[in-house]
């Protein structure tokens, strides 16, 4: 078999294979029972007593939202005034300027969410100590509230009736040190020993084999790479994110970067059925969602292999694939592959540019995001999902006309309500913002922003819509990739994104933890016969037609507008 | 209030171990790679001429030259074109590019150029060509240097690094390498 695809292949397998004892891990973990980790626990008692915090105090709903929410914001204030200054702080060899205010608004929002859409590049928009104490601090931060919320979910979905959802400091600290440090230093080691740097040397200046004088944009990259992948946050260190050598030199690291960052959202499925006690109910999640992947990820890897028909009427050979925006060590298989793990789950690295992809392959990266849930980012893709199971039994409780349940508890008007307003939310913010851009961008061309509306295309026609519509449906998934092209630094883009930004990063939290605790306090029903049972493949059968018809209704009008109608262009 | 207490001080701890405590501990095992965490060096004609895993470019005709770079090979700010697969003038610039190719390499087919060679990689440092875009360009180096082609095109088979394990991921040669290998032998004579 083609050793493209085999590379493929087996990288998927390897991180299932990974994913599901870590997954059993994780579970243990938030019970609380002994792991190989317990030499942590003095670590977590210093941290505990400094802080002030009582790890075994119960929380409800409301109490858990507010502890996540002012940390939260602390950490939006902290991160905006040391972009803001940067200049002036140590770390700083290769002498990077400040961030404007729009654009450290938008960066520390970005990092915040979990999402990493960086308008700037790395290699001059930001310092050492800004990569390191701030982005990749909420690189480890932003995941661990991801997750620490996930499990919120999990404790209300696995008592019969509780007020207790879990204490958020416990669970952002266990999160820390359990899961996301040990993962990352093994992580990191690996990325060092096959090229990536770690030390803190600032640029390098090299006269070429033929002469020419170049600088090396080098840094401390290799432990900001592993959590920028096992947290799904995706920021580069570099500008090329992991296109960039040094940033992911070889194939070895390409796959491993790959599992790094799918293996917690796969994990975290798996933890759920060991956690709540319901397996089943896991396995049938995992494999609708593998289905979902698969549907995403093949028609996508066939383009690229099959290469640009455009390139093809020039006349030259492209018997590696459409290469453009793709380097050579990885291939259009592995590129491919790689295009869908990040957007499906809301990573956002990038090993090609995906403002050269295929339309098609465009097109599955948008699909990808707008349903940002099969598998989703770091805890928030099985909130997500979460969203479409409570329609699902909406619709199947109104199919078989009785009062939907789920897991014993009644689903009511007042779930129903925050469930819808959960998903009417990306709707109007990916529709609202692309429309919002597509107007300036025709109406208005020449206002005086630092890049004028008429320059912000890089690309003419249907492309250049979706140049829009990727931006937006990004910022919306909290997903942080980009057609590239976009010219993004500039106060429209940094301050209407990061409005989405907080926007699609908070309400899809509070959403599902405030069902949760919602449905956890009502009184438990015991399953009998006439029970819709969410754990058989029916349901999860029902589930991703719900997903199709959701997605579908609500984004197909802007994608024809976009890459469907660059791939009928093109043939 | 409590919330805010306990967040500034949980936030200090938490900067100090993931932002000073976990990147030095990864600094110091860096030292023990082989380029010392400094990113791995190339030594030709007694200096060191580039880093091992970034592209840089090569135009003169007694050279193989890597791919196209939309940054013209400049390392301290990587990007891809980010031209679109249908964008007109993104196009003409490959149209362009076959025929420059083509200038330099008198004797070799359109329909033999692959499309690497034409298209600009992702970071714009692309150090790596694939084979078949090494030994189009064979002639032009083995005449500008006056070697045989057969000697050249076996140092190129020499410097064909092999799938990952044998079975993963594409074959792929590192130009400046491969370039490196060539002085050599020139210097040698």
């Amino acid at each position: 078999m083609n050793t493209e695809i085999l590379g493929v292949i087996l990288t998927f397998l390897i991180t299932v294979l990974l994913a599901f004892p870590l997954g059993k891990y994780i579970a243990k973990v938030f019970k609380g029972e002994r792991t190989i980790t317990d030499f942590m626990n003095p670590v977590e008692r210093v941290i505990f007593r400094v802080s002030g915090i009582n790890p075994n105090a119960s929380m409800d709903w409301k109490q858990f939202l507010k502890a996540m929410l002012s940390i939260n914001l602390l950490w939006f204030v902290y991160a905006f005034f040391a972009l803001l200054f940067q200049d002036k702080l140590p770390l700083n060899p290769d002498g990077n300027p400040a961030q404007t205010p729009d654009l450290a608004f938008n960066t520390a929002i970005s990092f915040l969410v979990n999402c990493n859409l960086q308008h700037y590049s790395g290699e001059t928009g930001v310092t050492y100590f800004t990569q390191l104490f701030v982005l990749a601090f909420l690189q480890f931060v932003s995941a661990a509230t991801g997750i620490a919320a996930l499990v919120a979910l999990f404790n209300g979905i696995k008592e019969k009736t509780t007020n207790n959802l879990g204490n958020f400091w416990n669970l952002l600290v266990k999160t820390t040190t359990r899961i996301l440090l040990p993962i990352c230093f093994v992580g990191a080691i690996l990325l060092a020993f096959n090229g990536t740097p770690t030390s803190y040397d600032g640029k390098d200046s090299i006269v070429t084999l033929q002469g020419d004088s170049v600088q090396v944009s080098r840094g401390p990259a290799a432990g900001f790479i592993a959590i920028k992948h096992l947290g799904t946050n995706g920021g580069g260190w570099f500008g090329a994110n992991s296109a960039h050598p040094l940033e992911n030199p070889t194939y070895f690291t390409g796959m491993l970067e790959l599992i790094l960052q799918v293996i917690i959202p796969i994990a975290m499925i798996f933890a759920m059925g060991f956690y709540i006690n319901r397996k089943k109910f896991a396995y049938v999640i995992f494999g609708v969602m593998t289905v979902g992947m698969l549907c995403l990820l093949i028609p996508t890897i066939v383009t690229e292999i099959h290469g640009n028909p455009a390139i093809a009427k020039l006349g030259v050979t492209q018997a590696t694939g459409a290469m453009e925006g793709k380097e050579v060590r990885f291939g259009p298989a592995l590129s491919g592959y790689w295009s869908i793990i990040t957007t499906v789950i809301s990573t956002g690295s990038v090993n090609s540019m995906h403002d050269s992809s295929m339309a098609v392959s465009g097109l599955m990266q948008l699909l990808a995001m707008m349903i940002n849930a099969f598998y989703g980012g770091c805890g928030v893709g099985i909130l997500n999902y979460y969203i479409y199971i409570i329609i699902a039994v909406f619709i199947s409780g109104l199919m078989v006309g009785r009062t939907p349940e789920f897991m014993g508890h009644k689903v009511e008007a007042r779930e129903i309500k925050i469930a819808s307003m959960v998903w009417l939310l990306s709707a109007i913010l990916v529709k609202g913002g692309a429309a919002m851009a597509a107007y300036l961008v025709t109406h208005h061309p020449d206002v005086a922003w630092a890049v004028k509306p008429s320059a912000w295309l890089n690309n003419p026609s249907y492309h250049g819509f979706s140049e829009m519509l990727y931006e937006f449906t990004s910022s919306n998934a909290n997903n942080g990739s980009g057609f590239e092209g976009l010219g993004d630094n500039n106060i429209f883009w940094n301050v209407s994104t990061g409005i989405v930004l907080i926007l699609a990063r908070f309400i899809p939290i509070i959403g599902p933890i405030a069902i949760a605790g919602l449905l956890a306090n009502k009184k438990f029903i015991p399953e009998s016969p006439g029970t819709l049972r969410t754990d058989s493949f029916t349901f999860g059968a029902m589930t991703f037609a719900v997903i199709v018809i959701v997605n579908a209704l609500s984004f197909f009008p802007a994608l024809a507008l976009g890459p469907i109608a660059e791939y009928f262009s093109l043939q | 209030m409590k919330n805010f207490l306990i967040s500034i001080k949980l936030t200090l701890v938490l900067v100090v171990i993931c932002s000073l405590v976990f990147p030095a501990l990864i600094s110091m095992v860096g030292k023990l790679t082989p380029g010392g965490g400094k990113g791995e060096t190339v030594v030709a004609h007694g200096r060191v001429v580039g880093y091992e895993k970034i592209g840089q470019k090569f135009t003169a005709d007694k050279y193989f030259w890597g791919r196209p770079s939309a940054v013209d090979y400049n390392a301290a700010g990587s990007a891809g074109s980010n031209k679109g697969p249908s964008n007109p003038d993104y196009l003409k610039t490959v149209q362009d590019r076959i025929d420059s190719f083509l200038v330099h390499n008198p004797g070799v087919k359109k329909e033999d150029i692959p499309a690497e060679m034409v298209t600009a990689s992702g970071s714009g440092l692309d150090p790596d060509l694939s084979p078949e875009s090494a030994y189009i360009q064979v002639k032009r180096v083995a005449e500008t240097r006056g070697m045989t082609a057969d000697k050249v095109k076996a140092l190129v088979d020499e410097h064909i690094e092999k799938p990952l394990l044998g079975i993963l991921g594409p074959s792929k040669i590192n130009v400046l390498k491969l370039n490196v290998a060539l002085d050599e032998i020139g210097s040698r004579r």
